[in-house]
């Protein structure tokens, strides 16, 4: 598997500028010959469906959900940051990079994060100008917040539902080129493989979830906006349909994956209240802000969180570090609180929390600001769990959230298949080890928005038009893998819903590839995987047919791949033998108790290479270099 | 808690369907509404059975997937929540429940409590956007925007196209969804330029799509798990007559 990261020439600052010059341009007489495939329409697959659209491309997008407005970017609640510096606090786009270069403790590419915090800019001219409505003061300028591992203020927000409104916004444009009739929109259709012909990804088969048919779609390329795997855990904040069968079935084709270990726990979501417990909710960290953490000093008081008073009360977020406080990075508020529950000062019936206290902000800032601020998390806080936050501290735990790894791409976003590519969460580019708060909408429209549509072009001018055609052979062959993989799964007719096993998987990979990682779990639990899914294909149980709409047999196949996809993440997690941002050795802390990472033997990515299911990946490295943001130890005393 | 389910069961768009009892049993009142249908399907699944299909994803009352009728009132009895974020708390012990698909003629229904509601889509694309191109747009603090007008943007804009508001309705009529559209962008100067376009076609799109007309009911306020308001389809009215009144002189519509 070759590596280039075709990172462009000239200094970081100069590196997307040149490129953008250096880059092959498609006349625009001739875009309108090409098809381009999206599939995933979430803010990056939307953004970049709409905006190649707009460039005259042949655009088809596909989703699995009857409306491209269902993708799961409509839940994020926090922000977008871009480096506006309107509060005048010393921010730019080199502060942004440096952020996040340091957020995600030095294993990201400094080329695309860079290029990354240059677009920010843009993202936020383009969603005003959409009409997404972003928060404002009263003078009528736009408002900022900020957000956990940023001593600056410049996320931009649009109450607690930026995600629905940015998405909104991209699902807007989209739907403008359906009309123009530049782009056509397949929806309930579910990507279920890609077709490579000769090496070069030049189509995709999926299944129309509502009548059955399997379908074969060609395409000069193909780009895959599918979002992240965090569901591999079962309980997590993603959506029920989140899944990782698109890069999966993508990486079974030959696309490298990289760093899949690269997961991130969110530190503020309800805890769960027992068994049925179907996904976990997360409440915006933006919260941080304004509320602050903490756990009774004695792992015996039992009192309620306002009955207890202040010198029994450890804030230990802003003991531990009292210059970034509550505000820490979502990698460490996540693993404190964990360490805190494990010690026995878990609060709640479950005793499987810790506090996020109100009651000093209200004081502070009236109830009114508060509730302007948080108003629509505290209401969905006590619809969940009947508990008013005005009134109480809210409970509060880490969950599975946004996963940093995904599919390897180059520079122009392009994975390791020829004219197939990969944007937002899908992709491993831009978040390192962890990804900092309010970074993950810029991701996904900067991709969309901003360097997909150009990329592609790159590649696409080096390609005839129309060469891909679903009368070839590969499409066939493929169509057929996918017709026996559904009818295998059918005629199981065994005794366990997919939903059970997905479960038992979750509980697998949450005790032993979550928030800590040691050897021994993970040598058990790649032990234990290969039987799980071994036990799926002898008793799954997937009623129906395959004709028409079947939510069980839609579920059934993610759970199959995640079962397949749940051992790369611990053969990542148990070959990198270093703690870095989000992925925690206990064999490997400073004295502080703070990851130690190693930068002499894993400073670079690394990327597997499918060798068959149940075979042990092969592990290739892509060396990364900083020499702009030196490594140093992240401190955020 | 144990409760008695009605459920309509129908196979297919064109099947004729009919209702089906079901037992949930120990059920928590901390389960959502959905977990508990997760719960009986699991039990239907063991028995060989085929699950209760329902449309559902983000669970938080954010995605506008889910959606059914208990007991005839859209997502259920408790104000402003989906579905999903309705809690068994809100049910009592040795209750009866109902529950339909979205009734409408434009929702055809796919499969059980599944109905098809891309005819949203198609009146959000006859022209529910303001044109702009990706990468032509202006500083986004060049033109301020009051406070006051933003925030009417966003009250509007806060719809999750979940369709309760048609189903709610006698006339089946998706006039609250079409003219919270309308009204999120008619609060902001970005969306003057297309304002009177935009009223038509949607409004057009609207009615060749079936659903039917507004005669102010109000029962698709009552239903909105979001707290979108009637007075949108108010506006959306004084723009399609101002739109109507002036097309003769000034053709505006495409």
């Amino acid at each position: 598997m070759e590596l280039n990261a075709r990172i462009p020439s000239g200094p970081v600052e100069k590196k997307w500028e040149n490129h953008r010059f250096e880059m092959k341009l498609v006349n625009p007489a001739n875009k309108r010959k090409y098809d381009v495939i999206v599939v995933g329409t979430g803010l990056a697959g939307a953004s970049a469906a709409a905006t190649m659209g707009e460039l005259g491309y042949n655009v088809h997008a596909f989703t699995h959900h009857e409306s491209p407005r269902r993708a799961h970017s409509i839940a994020a609640q926090g922000g977008i940051n871009a480096a506006k510096n309107y509060q005048n606090d010393g921010d730019s786009v080199y502060r942004l990079f440096y952020d996040t270069v340091k957020g995600g403790d030095f294993r990201s590419r400094e080329a695309n994060v860079y290029r990354l915090a240059e677009v920010s800019l843009n993202i936020i001219d383009q969603a005003v100008a959409q009409g997404v409505p972003f928060a404002r003061e009263y003078g009528g300028k736009l408002a900022n917040r900020s957000f956990g591992g940023a001593q600056v203020s410049r996320t931009f927000y649009a109450r607690g539902q930026t995600g629905q409104q940015l998405l909104l916004g991209a699902y807007q444009a989209l739907e403008r080129q359906v009309r123009a009739g530049t782009v056509t929109m397949h929806t309930s259709k579910e990507m279920l493989d890609v077709v490579v012909i000769d090496g070069v990804a030049k189509g995709i088969v999926t299944r129309d979830l509502v009548t059955g048919v399997i379908e074969r779609h060609a395409a000069d390329a193909v780009v895959l906006a599918t979002g992240g795997y965090s569901n591999v855990f079962f309980l997590s904040t993603n959506a029920q349909k989140c899944n990782v069968t698109a890069t999966w079935r993508a990486h079974r084709r030959g696309a490298g994956f990289a760093n899949p270990c690269f997961t991130q726990i969110h530190p503020t979501c309800i805890p769960p209240s027992g068994e049925y417990q179907s996904k976990l909710t997360l409440m915006s960290e933006s919260l941080r802000n304004d509320g602050r953490i903490w756990v009774p000093k004695d792992p015996e008081d039992k009192r309620k969180g306002n009955d207890i008073p202040e010198d029994a009360r450890d804030y230990y977020l802003e003991r531990l570090y009292p210059s970034f406080g509550n505000l820490t990075p979502r990698d460490i508020a996540s693993r404190r609180a964990k360490e805190m529950v494990d010690a026995g000062h878990g609060v709640g019936p479950m005793e499987n929390g810790v506090f996020l206290d109100f009651k000093h902000a209200i004081e502070r800032l009236g109830k009114d600001r508060v509730s302007e601020r948080y108003g629509n998390l505290f209401e969905m806080y006590e619809r969940i769990t009947g508990e008013d936050p005005y009134d109480r501290p809210m409970r509060i735990f880490p969950a599975p959230h946004y996963t940093m790894g995904g599919l390897w791409v180059d520079y122009d976003l392009m994975t390791t298949v020829p004219g197939l590519f990969a944007a937002g969460e899908a992709n491993f580019s831009d978040h390192g080890a962890n990804r900092l708060g309010a970074s993950a909408l810029m991701q996904g429209l900067a991709d969309g928005y901003f360097v997909v549509p150009l990329t592609i072009g790159n590649y696409l001018a080096t390609v005839t038009p129309g060469s891909a055609d679903t009368d070839h052979a590969a499409f066939a062959d493929v169509e057929k893998d996918v017709k026996q993989r559904q009818s295998r799964l059918l005629d199981v007719d065994g005794t366990r819903s997919a939903a059970s096993f997905h479960r038992e998987l979750g509980r697998i990979m949450w005790e032993n590839c979550g928030m800590v990682r040691t050897a021994e779990g993970l040598r058990s639990a790649l032990q234990r995987i290969p039987e799980l899914r071994e036990e799926f294909w002898r008793d799954v149980r997937v009623p129906g047919t395959g004709e028409g709409l079947n939510p069980s047999l839609e579920q059934a196949g993610r759970v199959a791949d995640f079962l397949e996809f749940a051992e790369v993440m611990c053969w990542d997690a148990l070959t990198r033998d270093e703690s870095c941002g989000a992925h925690y050795r206990p064999e490997h802390v400073t004295e502080e108790g703070e990851a130690r990472r190693d930068d002499e033997n894993f400073a670079h990515s690394a990327v597997w290479e499918f060798m068959g299911v149940g075979e042990e990946p092969r592990r290739h490295t892509e060396p990364l270099e900083f020499p702009n943001v030196p490594p140093s130890q992240r401190s955020y005393k | 808690m144990d409760l008695k389910l009605k459920v309509w069961r129908q196979s297919g768009p064109d099947e004729a369907g009919g209702f089906v009892a079901y037992d949930a049993k120990e059920i928590s009142p901390d389960m959502s509404f959905l977990e508990m249908l997760d719960v009986v399907n699991e039990r239907i699944l063991e028995e060989g059975g085929d699950p209760i299909a329902f449309d559902h994803d983000c669970r938080e009352g954010i995605c506008g997937s889910c959606g059914m009728m208990i007991d005839g009132v859209p997502h259920g009895p408790k104000s402003m929540t989906t579905v999903c974020q309705l809690h068994m708390r809100s049910f009592r012990d040795g209750d009866q429940l109902t529950l339909e698909p979205w009734r409408a003629s434009s929702f055809p229904v796919l499969k059980d409590l599944y109905v098809d509601r891309t005819p949203f889509d198609r009146i959000i694309a006859a022209g529910g956007y303001i044109s702009v191109r990706t990468g032509s747009a202006d500083e986004a603090n060049a033109e301020p925007i009051r406070k006051k007008d933003a925030d009417a943007a966003f009250d509007a804009a806060a719809c999750i196209g979940c369709g309760a508001c048609v189903a709610a309705c006698p006339n089946a009529s998706a006039m609250l969804f079409t003219s919270a559209k309308v009204a999120h962008l008619a609060h902001l100067p970005q969306g003057q330029t297309e304002r009177y376009t935009r009223v038509l076609d949607m409004v057009e799109t609207h009615d060749t799509e079936g659903f039917g007309n507004c005669t102010n009911h109000g029962a698709c306020q009552n239903a909105c798990p979001k707290g979108i308001s009637v007075d949108y389809i108010a506006q959306l009215n004084r723009d399609l007559f101002r739109a109507t009144v002036t097309t003769a002189a000034d053709p505006v519509g495409s």
